[in-house]
């Protein structure tokens, strides 16, 4: 299989501390690919980086063997590059179902201007962003909600939205950071459920960061494993339990909150 | 697209019979010719406002839209009194100057946020007063004085708009074209908030970084907000000119734009009718205390301050879910 994405050396220096340092994997199409490392090992770093919302120092990230790192965030979105974000960072004072039509942007084949005057494009992009949010809201299971104020909603639900919003934008790769952080077990096993179902029925190749264990092994096809910034593993979820290396990282940090 | 309410319709109709035929009949009666000067002023400042309310609608607190009033006025009157332009065309060719101004300037200053990008936009409405003081084509601090009265407009023949220097009563002539002007701004205004660009300006306001991700050029939409707003100031201060028949470069102060972020917030930020409102009391309200003589500015201050404590989302948050839209 060849890669969808690639990420090539890529460094992330801030002055003088090192976030990222000469880091490459790749991710195949329609994979569910993890990264995960202990604290400030520069998973978010990496993520922002694929997306282009932070420049790389050095290296570059491919995409289809096209570049898209140091672009700007709106134009990686547009090539179905797509993160999301953690729970606070959503649309407060819109509801479940108007944060989805409005992530639809993408899909828009009227002009702007085409929506002002209520042009025939318009209104039928209307109606397909409509139906669409709507489907796309049924197979998350989030119909019920669909009318709540999204300031309104717990916590399981704000991640939800999130990935909502992401899919909306009917993206490729879906990078996703830390989908799994403050649920408990059996959220999680949704939550674990919900990103397979949409790798499998959507064909949205899934990246995500996280710190939950039990799920990334249960979830991952592949680990990315950092620390310190640097690569120091990769491989299938089994391969990963027992590299020495990642061991000794995670147990080595007497402090680190992950059991493993 | 149209899918307004019965009362939203009926609400819309009251308003304009109100203006246009309410408005004139109570001033024959009472004889209050002075009030068309005034409600004229509100029709103009309520359009620049108008202006500043879509810029608070991507989380910008503009205090600089006196900048792009004057810009505005006087554009108009080089264009009438030394070009040599119908006023009718130097109108939106104003609007058009302080688009573009607004989209040169703003391709810096719009990346700032809150209250970095407020100080930039108050220092601009000196900027412009202190470059009318200095340009030859100003007139520097004599201003641009005796502009002609808008002429007329034919089209094939038929006369459009009546040439205003041949009318008797050129105050009800203005009140009109204010009107017609304030009417046409928030009713594109509506459209627009109600329209997809509309829902990205929310989306950005709400979160740039989540915008972004969903794939909208923030940049690029921030800058065309912008330049709709100072066109919005553009226009009112052209048609502000015409009426005083003269441009200074203290025809917009500092103060002029603080008011205009103050019409917004008095009215409210969550309604798209809310400057309205917001200017019409802002306005009256100082006059109406002007008997108070040298305690106005402390009674009216103090009311200012109680209805922002009291009332955050401003005065048409006290009538909200009746329907309508005024």
């Amino acid at each position: 299989m060849s890669a969808l994405l690639e990420v090539k050396n890529v460094t992330k220096k801030y002055g003088g501390l090192t976030a990222n340092n000469d880091i490459s994997f790749d991710v195949t199409e329609n994979e569910i690919l993890s990264v995960i490392g202990p604290n400030g090992a520069g998973k978010s770093t990496l993520f922002k980086m694929i997306s282009s919302f932070t420049p790389t120092t050095s290296g570059e990230v491919l995409y289809r063997g096209e570049r898209i790192s140091n672009l700007k965030p709106h134009i990686v979105a547009r090539k179905g590059i797509v993160r999301t974000f953690q729970e606070t960072t959503i649309f407060k004072s819109m509801t479940v179902r108007e944060s989805v039509v409005v992530a639809q942007h993408l899909r828009a084949k009227a002009s702007l201007a085409g929506y002002f005057w209520g042009s025939k494009i318009a209104k039928e992009d209307i109606a397909a962003f409509g139906s669409y949010a709507d489907e796309l809201l049924e197979f998350l299971g989030m119909s019920e909600i669909s009318n709540e104020q999204a300031s309104n909603l717990p916590q399981g639900s704000l991640r939800a939205l999130g990935i909502a919003i992401g899919l909306a934008t009917d993206p490729k790769v879906l990078l996703l950071d830390e989908p799994f952080a403050g649920m408990n077990h059996d959220e999680t096993m949704r939550m674990v459920d919900l990103i397979r179902s949409v790798r499998d029925e959507r064909g949205v190749t899934v990246m995500l960061v996280e710190h939950d264990m039990p799920a990334v092994m249960n979830i991952s096809d592949r680990i990315v494993v950092l620390n310190f910034g640097e690569k120091i593993a990769q491989g299938t979820p089994s391969e990963i339990q027992n590299n020495e290396k990642v061991i000794e990282a995670y147990l080595g940090s007497a402090d680190d909150e992950i059991g493993m | 697209m149209l899918n307004f309410s019965a009362k939203q319709l009926i609400g819309v109709g009251v308003f304009l019979f109100a203006i246009f035929v309410g408005v004139p009949l109570i001033i024959g009666a009472t004889g209050r010719w002075d009030f068309y000067f005034t409600l004229t002023s509100v029709a103009l400042l309520a359009i620049a406002s108008a202006g500043v309310w879509l810029t608070f609608y991507i989380g910008r607190i503009n205090i600089g839209q006196g900048a792009f009033a004057l810009i505005g006025a006087y554009v108009s009157a080089i264009l009438v009194v030394k070009a040599g332009w119908s006023f009718w065309i130097s109108l939106p060719a104003a609007g058009i100057f302080a688009a573009i101004v607004a989209i040169l300037i703003g391709m810096p200053i719009l990346r700032l946020r809150g209250v970095y990008f407020a100080m930039i936009t108050l220092v601009l409405t000196q900027v412009v007063t202190l470059t009318a003081l200095a340009l030859p084509i100003t007139n520097g601090a004599k201003g641009i004085s005796s502009i002609p009265l808008p002429s007329g407009v034919l089209l094939f023949g038929i006369p459009l708009i009546p040439d205003f220097a041949a009318m008797e009563n050129t105050k009800l002539a203005f009140y009109y074209s204010a009107c017609i002007l304030m009417i046409a701004t928030y009713a594109a205004l509506y459209r627009l908030v109600n329209s997809r660009l509309g829902h990205l300006c929310r989306s950005m306001q709400q979160n740039e970084e989540l915008a972004s991700s969903i794939g909208v050029n923030i940049a690029y939409i921030r800058i065309v907000i912008f330049a709709i707003s100072s066109f919005f100031g553009g226009i009112g201060g052209a048609m502000f000119g015409s009426i005083a028949q003269s441009v200074y470069p203290s025809s917009f102060q500092v103060a002029d734009s603080v008011n205009f972020m103050l019409n917004c917030f008095l009215g409210g930020l969550g309604y798209v009718f809310g400057p309205m409102l917001g200017t019409l009391v802002l306005y009256f309200g100082w006059d109406l205390l002007f008997e108070f003589g040298k305690y106005q500015m402390l009674i009216y201050s103090t009311i200012l301050i109680l209805i922002i404590r009291f009332l955050p989302n401003g005065l048409l948050s006290l009538r909200i879910g009746k329907g309508g839209d005024k």
